[in-house]
């Protein structure tokens, strides 16, 4: 159980550090050189873009992480950690599928393409809203809990897979143009880059903790009223 | 070892039976196979240009559909016929019981496949079958088996569980479809099948791992 001190640094913390992530994404880093007006605006993307990818692979780990714990080990907190972090990891999922897809726009030209990267995260989005599914065709507590891990345990290591596995079919075509060569960050974008990397991963632990506490407040509510009907 | 052997092929010989007295699951794949050749082959007919550029998707895509509807039927049948827990209360390894399973859907599958290939030389009018192409095949059946037969073994006691099946099986089984899809594309090209080696080697590394996650977590998954 997380104290209500150490709940309220974190939110502190993680406000602050995006009104920081705000203004070096849209006012500290210089611009990029070589593009046009569009597509410099559009370059600055890449600060919120990039974190909240991270983001959802650290969260879909720290998933992983948990549902072998709770294999391992099996207590409801395992659980719980296991499924508000994949929840975290869906919404991240479609915050970076939906600013890739805006400043592929002006990029590329086109909203979407069937780029490996693209498509593998397309498939991740799938597996874990097939995770949810799976969570919500189940009522018992502890089964759902023991289906969900040993699911999520197959969902994470068939990543890696999946993306080489769509790589190779796209490299032995060359009709896919390659986006992801040729990034060069100044060192002014460096900086804002990592802070904002840094800014949105305190962002997503203030939310984890924030996650888990409702959780653990239903809980007890439950019990409550429990005790109080009998 | 020996023994664990045994019970491995008792637990196959126990579903190749039943399937042979019931066949429900081999008409219903078989039947379902067709058909969706059938669709298939009207959907491409008028819109492509030459017929083989098609065929590996085809067949990948008959073979994942139709499995998906026989795999759903490997526990579920144990589960109505109250069966499964005898199954699972007999003092053996459960992963035997795993095996066992696997194994059985395997055999189903394949037996489907050898029905579906020479529909497709039919309908299709290529030469598609070889040597390497029913390797090629084996393995990516293997994938399915092994990641549909705990899958199966998941959903059936969930709610809608014929629902969840695909759902849950379609986007963990897509590296055998797409490295099969590609090899298969590679040798209807005429290449041979050490020059496809990547991908190959994928759909190996696929089955291995898979086989070994299914196996340490097959126990989770029944356990009451």
């Amino acid at each position: 159980m997380l104290s209500h001190r150490v709940l309220t640094v974190l939110n502190l913390a993680a406000a602050v550090s995006m009104v920081g992530a705000i203004y070096m994404a849209l006012v500290q880093a210089p611009s990029a050189i070589n593009l046009t007006e569009t597509e410099r605006w559009a370059q600055r993307i890449i600060y919120f873009h990039v974190p909240t990818a991270w983001l959802s692979m650290l969260a879909f780990f720290v998933t992983f992480v948990a549902a072998i714990l709770y294999l391992v080990r099996p207590q409801p907190r395992w659980d719980i950690l296991a499924r508000c972090s994949a929840e975290l990891g869906v919404a991240f999922t479609i915050a970076a599928t939906a600013s890739g897809s805006i400043w592929a726009k002006p990029a590329w030209n086109t909203w979407w393409t069937w780029d490996p990267r693209l498509t593998t995260y397309t498939i991740v989005l799938l597996l874990y809203i097939a995770y949810f599914m799976l969570r919500g065709a189940i009522e018992e507590p502890e089964r759902r809990a023991r289906f969900a891990s040993v699911y999520s345990i197959f969902a994470f290591v068939s990543v890696p897979i999946t993306f080489m596995s769509i790589r190779w079919w796209n490299t032995i075509h060359p009709v896919i143009l390659d986006p992801n060569e040729d990034f060069g960050l100044g060192p002014g974008m460096t900086l804002a880059f990592v802070f904002c990397i840094v800014a949105f991963t305190v962002l997503y632990v203030a939310l984890l903790a924030n996650r888990l506490r409702l959780e653990y407040t239903i809980e007890r509510v439950a019990a409550l009223r429990a005790r109080l009907l009998t | 070892m020996k023994r664990y052997l045994q019970v491995i092929a008792a637990i196959w010989w126990k579903d190749v039976r039943v399937e042979l007295r019931s066949k429900d699951i081999f008409t219903g794949m078989a039947v379902f196979a067709a058909l969706a050749l059938l669709i298939l082959n009207f959907a491409f007919e008028l819109r492509v240009p030459d017929k083989r550029m098609v065929v590996p998707g085809v067949l990948w895509v008959t073979v994942a559909f139709a499995s998906v509807l026989g795999l759903g039927r490997a526990f579920i049948s144990e589960k109505d016929r109250g069966s499964l827990a005898g199954l699972l209360l007999a003092p053996v390894d459960r992963s035997a019981v795993y095996c066992g399973k696997m194994l059985a859907n395997l055999v189903f599958i394949l037996v489907v496949e050898l029905f579906v290939l020479p529909l497709i030389v039919l309908f299709f009018n290529v030469s598609l079958i070889s040597l390497p192409l029913l390797l090629v095949v084996a393995l990516g059946t293997i994938g399915l088996a092994v990641v549909g037969t705990i899958f199966s073994a998941l959903t059936v006691n969930t709610r809608a569980r014929e629902v969840l099946l695909p759902i849950l099986l379609f986007p963990i089984i897509l590296p055998v479809l797409v490295s099969g899809i590609r090899m298969t594309i590679g040798l209807l090209e005429g290449d041979p099948l050490s020059k496809l080696g990547n991908w190959l080697q994928l759909l190996l590394i696929f089955d291995i791992l898979y086989l070994a996650i299914a196996f340490l977590t097959f126990d989770y998954v029944v356990e009451e």
